[in-house]
């Protein structure tokens, strides 16, 4: 594993060429017809104490990114390699069960939904402490952990034999951000974490996860469709198309200087809470890509509205247009695409 | 029947001091408890509250489609029913939609036709096991007495009209088999289908993608200012209020706490709670990373809505002996502004 994480120290992931097809199957004998490529072939880094987000439309395959990294699903092909304190750089697919367990504490997920995602039977302390007693602690200590895990997170520890249903939203969420914390993890894949909260409870599980990542050194894979959300707390941003990522970059350039046609489009669609703005969409014509039968060349190029022969029939590759600046487009470098401050001419 | 004497005849529908309660084992949730407002013709009007604000059950309310165990309690729904003469005259009839039988010949005439919405889940108002062709016709039938061929034609002439490609398809196609985006087409094809003098939108984008969002949105204003009805825009998302509509009613714990145009409403906020809430969200395109400001604690549960204002325990300009105990009545701050909030008395 050398050539591909020597030199890389500061790194804490390295995804490389991850892929998760399904198999589509039919008739009596379950013969695979096709598949479903909801992961294509994504590569990306995230450095420590970072955080990367990942955006894109429903089913562009975000989700299913996380799902493989903290190892939930397992991936077709591709390497998905952390960089371990004491272990140092491991395989997350290639690990056995046991490694595997180990390195559960490592890396932790919070979910979108805070009604299903927490056992209802369950109290409060037996959630958050589930994962302390699976690693080994027992008796007052796991009750001590919990305490302040939850003080951690703006929860009364007094609280702690209360069941879920107590909870408002934005509480319940906090209570999955303590259990995902429970074991100091190094890694934490949120998945939309905040899209089922009211507005205004948003900004102050946003504000959590902000002073978390600050005072435990945390680092975060943050999956939402929000732009707004996306754009406010990550460091850097992928976007995703049909399974792809199609660019990559520190979040300012990202949303002020877009050089993927998708991504001028989808901030473009973004309806901005202030009526003095005369929006200027761009609509995308014609439906998102099939991932089970994805159009030859760019996936996109059928929807894009600068495409050309090329990229009907050859598929570009995500490459580094300078910067750190990383786009999956053959005219990259030509275009001269609107940014997200772009709309801002008040009318 | 009165008729024409309006002082308003701007008014399309006057909602006043209306209370629909529900009635359930854990207790009585006040889901609009007291709201007042009005939509006005040709007018896009947002409403706008997180959840349990009331906004879908003034919407259910005014449709007369108030789930069980939930009753209109008290208050009037005045619908001004504007009718043309053959010599181009017009005479506006007062329908008080809260004295109708929900289910009773009247409403039935009204819902669906003269005011018809558009749901968040186009999927829970289509009919599964019914092609889209076969229940937009429904609509065409129903109300307007066509026949089968009359509606066929209708509704593929509407199906067109709301952007829908390969129209005759669609029509012979079941929900399940479109996308999202397109479902939500079928949908307001089909509450637009008798020209409806009121649409009704509760949350229509929020389970879109956001660029089908964009071009939903697009075709809502599109087909408003064809039709010249007006639109009852129910919503969370302030960004989508912000571009959409002319005046913003916005609701906490079932009352309306203020309403003003939507200019006003973004850079003139007046009730704490608003003023807060803009305050929270992200702002998408600045560059700068400011810290966010949240707003306090969490909207309390329905069965325990606090008495008083129902903002005070998370309110930062809370007067203490007042708020907690009286129930702030509302002021007209300047043409169009109202408010309720201790603040402005």
């Amino acid at each position: 594993m050398d050539e591909t994480t020597a030199g890389h120290d500061d790194l804490l992931l390295r995804v490389i060429d991850l892929k998760k097809y399904y198999p589509i199957e039919r008739g009596l004998l379950k013969k695979t017809v096709g598949y479903v490529k909801a992961v294509d072939g994504v590569s990306f880094f995230i450095r420590r104490g970072e955080t990367l987000g990942l955006v894109g439309e429903s089913g562009c395959g975000k989700t299913t990114t996380g799902r493989c990294i903290v190892r939930a699903i397992e991936r077709t092909s591709g390497d998905i390699l952390f960089n371990d304190e004491s272990a140092g750089w491991v395989n997350i697919p290639e690990l056995s069960n046991e490694e595997m367990k180990r390195l559960r504490s490592r890396i932790q997920m919070i979910f979108q939904d805070p009604y299903s995602s927490l056992n209802p039977r369950m109290t409060i302390v037996q959630i958050v402490g589930e994962p302390l007693i699976y690693a080994g602690m027992k008796g007052r200590a796991v009750e001590e952990r919990v305490a302040y895990l939850l003080e951690m997170v703006g929860l009364q520890p007094q609280y702690m034999r209360r069941y879920p249903h107590a909870f408002s939203g934005g509480q319940r969420q906090r209570i999955g951000i303590a259990r995902a914390l429970a074991l100091n993890p190094r890694l934490v894949v949120a998945d939309e974490p905040v899209s089922a909260l009211d507005v205004s409870v948003q900004a102050q599980v946003l504000n959590l996860l902000q002073d978390l990542r600050d005072a435990l050194g945390l680092t975060y894979l943050f999956i939402a469709h929000d732009l707004s959300v996306v754009q406010h707390i990550s460091d850097r941003v992928a976007v995703m198309y049909v399974g792809r990522i199609v660019e990559l970059a520190e979040t300012d350039e990202l949303f002020l200087n877009p050089k993927h046609p998708y991504t001028e489009a989808l901030m473009s669609a973004v309806p901005w809470p202030n009526p003095r703005l005369k929006m200027k969409h761009i609509f995308l014509e014609g439906e998102v890509a099939d991932p089970a039968n994805p159009p030859p060349g760019c996936y996109f190029h059928p929807r894009c509205r600068y495409a050309q022969k090329l990229c009907a029939t050859e598929e570009p590759r995500l490459e580094d247009v300078g910067g750190g600046h990383y786009v999956s487009c053959h005219f990259a470098r030509e275009l001269a695409l609107r940014g997200a401050m772009a709309n801002l001419s008040t009318g | 029947m009165g008729e024409a004497l309006m002082p308003d005849n701007d008014v399309l529908v006057e909602i006043r001091d209306l209370k629909t309660y529900f009635f359930l084992e854990e207790g009585t949730v006040r889901a609009v408890d007291g709201a007042s407002f009005s939509i006005r013709r040709g007018e896009t009007l947002g409403v706008v509250g997180e959840s349990g604000c009331g906004k879908s059950v003034t919407a259910q309310s005014i449709l007369r489609i108030v789930p069980d165990p939930g009753r209109i309690l008290q208050g009037e729904i005045v619908y001004h029913r504007r009718r043309w003469h053959t010599d181009g005259s017009t005479l506006t009839e007062r329908v008080l939609l809260t004295e109708l039988a929900p289910y009773g010949p009247e409403m039935r005439a009204i819902r669906g036709a003269e005011i018809a919405m558009v749901f968040q889940e186009p999927m829970t108002a289509l009919s599964p096991v019914h092609t889209i062709g076969d229940q937009i016709m429904e609509v065409f039938i129903v109300h307007q007495g066509a026949s089968r061929a009359e509606a066929r034609e209708k509704c593929i002439a509407i199906l067109e009209r709301v952007g829908m490609p390969k129209p005759h398809r669609v029509a012979d196609s079941y929900p399940h088999q479109l996308s999202g985006g397109m479902r939500q087409r079928a949908m307001i094809a089909m509450a637009l289908s008798c020209n409806p003098s009121l649409l009704i939108a509760d949350e229509p984008t929020t389970a879109l993608d956001v660029t089908t969002q964009a071009l939903i949105l697009d075709l809502m204003r599109r087909l408003r200012d064809e039709i010249g009805m007006s639109i009852m825009l129910v919503t969370h998302n302030l960004g989508v209020v912000a571009e959409m509509a002319e005046r913003v009613v916005v609701m906490y714990l079932g009352r309306v706490v203020e309403s003003a145009d939507v200019d006003a409403i973004f850079f003139d906020p007046k009730h704490p709670y608003l003023r807060a809430l803009l305050k929270s969200i992200p702002q998408f395109g600045t560059k700068s990373k400011r810290r966010l400001e949240p707003i306090e604690g969490s909207v309390p549960d329905p069965y325990n809505i606090p008495p008083g204002c129902p903002f005070h325990p998370r309110c930062p300009d809370a007067i203490a002996g007042l708020c907690e105990s009286v129930a702030p009545e509302g002021v007209t701050l300047a043409l169009d502004h109202y408010v309720e909030c201790h603040l402005y008395r």
